[in-house]
């Protein structure tokens, strides 16, 4: 391992000291390392180690069929999973031409919008964690919870989802599902506020963040910086509203920008997007509703029928029809051909343009597919944005980052 | 300004470079001579009409069976100006597989291409740092090229010829 450790001159010299922060240290949040170069408590450089759980997912994705492959992306960005999921069923279904109804799209957008919630709200707490205010940690972890029981209610399971399928959705939304989408929609505003309450306007931890870990417009564009990141620098680039997808182009929603690019504006931008997604979600609820009002056989609809070659037959046909089972026989074996075909389709992640490069050759498998992680291509700027601050508040810099271990190693 | 548009002012500044313009699924692809890649990446940055000046993806693709031109280097540009997405295609060949970096033009293209190095073995001329990012510096291969199966081509229990699909692993 010696061979590994190349001191700086200036350390050797005396000067600096070689500081090794991570990659298991309370502070990082995940297996992240960077050896530090310190001046007393002032950063001079940062060298970031990335690849600890590197598990090769696009070399998996190409011996994978289709549907194999949504259980990997839930392992990239894991603190918002069916967004991911269905950045990927909306790829496939763009290659193959696939139209969803509406009422799928509606519903992919409440969950779509509760991840995004979910994610935000991990985030932003943490930063309050590392500024050394745990409480507001604690009091919106409950809202996070009624979102997984959400998730676990729809498809069964809650952080790694695997929620949906080519099309739409395995199965209808259970009448308990809408209940506890309603449920949180309530109760979730009080906590919100309280969170907010706390962290906001708190003297302590707007000094603790204010003007640390900025980034300037220009620099986080060249850095292909996306995402909350991006705004909070000040640009309003959002793949809901340049691009859209699943129907965003229905919904009346803001985005909200920053200025400065620090911690405090991804902050303020996370809660205001929680805030926005909210609001999309209870138009989504009212789109449905009106849907199903017009017309009552909408309340079956939960995935495209142009789709049923890529969709698991019902279980009860399976046990009765001959070709249902031959279907589904086919399908677990992944005997379902893509056509061949090229694309680039993104959606809006937790932290940024997830996006799905996916080369078909016609075959069972993937030719080539490759994620485009939001969070490895920022992560580079990382040394950037640090040098010259102090440790904590480079610990502080990481959090706000809303670096996801598991999607930056892939 | 629309995708064909945007391919014809590509072909006027750069007229008989460019093969296999095409427009898919809502984005445009060129291919491009290896050797250009710097003058187009710059031309499309520098444009007033175009601006494509954000990359969104950089990574490689490996054919095996392209005589002398396996690996396909593949730029996903973003307009935010005119809101479009443009893919830059290179083929290099295996043997020599040297491309320019972009890393001047674009900070984020150096982890990117970091990472295409540290899989496809591209290597980027003028990369300031080009050492594997994922894989571990001792690793001696590329993994992500076709020669290299995913699992242990000596295991049999994972033979699948009984479902049709030939005996080989790869």
């Amino acid at each position: 391992m010696s061979a590994h450790i190349h001191l700086d001159e200036a350390s050797i010299q005396k000067q600096t000291t070689t500081l090794n922060l991570g990659p298991t240290h309370p502070a990082t949040h995940g297996v992240f390392q960077n050896i530090l170069e310190m001046d007393g408590e002032r950063i001079v450089s940062a060298v970031p180690t990335v690849g600890y759980i590197h598990r090769a997912f696009e070399k998996i994705a190409e011996r994978r069929p289709y549907y194999q492959i949504t259980p990997l992306t839930d392992r990239l960005n894991y603190c918002s999973s069916p967004i991911n999921n269905m950045g990927w069923h909306i790829t496939v279904e763009r290659l193959l031409g696939i139209k969803t109804p509406k009422r799928v799209d509606y519903l992919r957008v409440i969950i779509m919008e509760l991840s995004r919630i979910a994610d935000h709200l991990v985030c932003n707490s943490v930063i309050g964690v590392d500024t050394g205010a745990l409480t507001s940690f604690v009091y919106v972890f409950e809202f996070r919870e009624h979102i997984y029981e959400i998730f676990e209610a729809v498809c069964g399971s809650r952080l790694t989802t695997n929620i949906g399928r080519f099309g739409g959705f395995e199965r209808n939304f259970p009448q308990e599902a809408f209940d506890k989408i309603n449920k949180f929609l309530e109760a979730f505003p009080r906590g919100m506020k309280e969170f907010e309450s706390l962290l906001t306007r708190n003297r302590i931890f707007m000094e603790r963040t204010m003007g640390v870990g900025g980034i300037s417009a220009e620099r986080a564009l060249n850095y292909s910086f996306t995402g909350p990141n991006l705004r909070a620098a000040g640009v309003d680039y959002d793949v809901r509203v340049a691009q859209p997808y699943s129907s965003y182009e229905d919904f009346d929603f803001n985005i909200p920008v920053g200025t400065t690019g620090d911690v405090y504006d991804r902050f303020l931008v996370r809660n205001q997007e929680i805030w926005e997604s909210v609001s999309i979600i209870k138009q989504a609820l009212e789109k449905i509703a009106a849907l199903e009002a017009a017309d009552p056989s909408q309340k079956e609809v939960f995935y495209a029928k142009e789709a049923d070659k890529y969709h698991l037959p019902p279980k009860e046909d399976v046990y009765t029809k001959m070709e249902a089972l031959i279907f589904h026989f086919k399908m677990v074996m992944g005997e379902i051909e893509v056509l061949p075909g090229e694309i680039y389709s993104a959606v809006e992640g937790g932290n940024g343009e997830v996006g799905y490069y996916l080369i078909s050759d016609g075959g069972r498998t993937p030719y080539r597919l490759h994620f485009r992680r939001p969070c490895f291509i920022y992560y580079q700027a990382y040394p950037e944005i640090v040098k010259g601050s102090l440790l904590s508040d480079a610990v502080v810099t990481m959090s706000s980052l809303n670096l996801i271990a598991g999607e930056l190693d892939a | 300004m629309t995708h064909e548009q945007i391919i014809e002012t590509l072909e006027a500044a750069f007229a008989g470079q460019l093969s296999d313009c095409d427009t898919a699924h809502g984005i445009s692809s060129i291919t491009i001579p290896a050797a250009a890649n710097l003058k187009v990446l710059q031309f499309l940055y520098d444009s007033e009409d175009l601006q494509f000046r954000f990359l969104t993806d950089l990574t490689a693709v490996h054919y095996p069976n392209r005589t002398n031109e396996e690996l396909c280097v593949v730029y996903h540009l973003h307009s935010l100006y005119l809101n479009k997405r443009l893919r830059v295609k290179l083929y290099v060949p295996v043997a020599a597989p040297k491309v320019f970096t972009a890393s001047k033009l674009f900070s984020g293209a150096n982890w990117m291409e970091r990472e295409t190095f540290d899989f496809f073995g591209v290597e980027f001329v003028g990369h300031p740092n080009l050492k594997r990012i994922l894989n571990v510096d001792e690793m001696d291969y590329f993994p992500m090229r076709k020669e290299y199966p995913m699992e242990d081509p000596t295991r049999i229990d994972k033979d699948d010829e009984m479902f049709g699909r030939g005996g080989t692993i790869c």
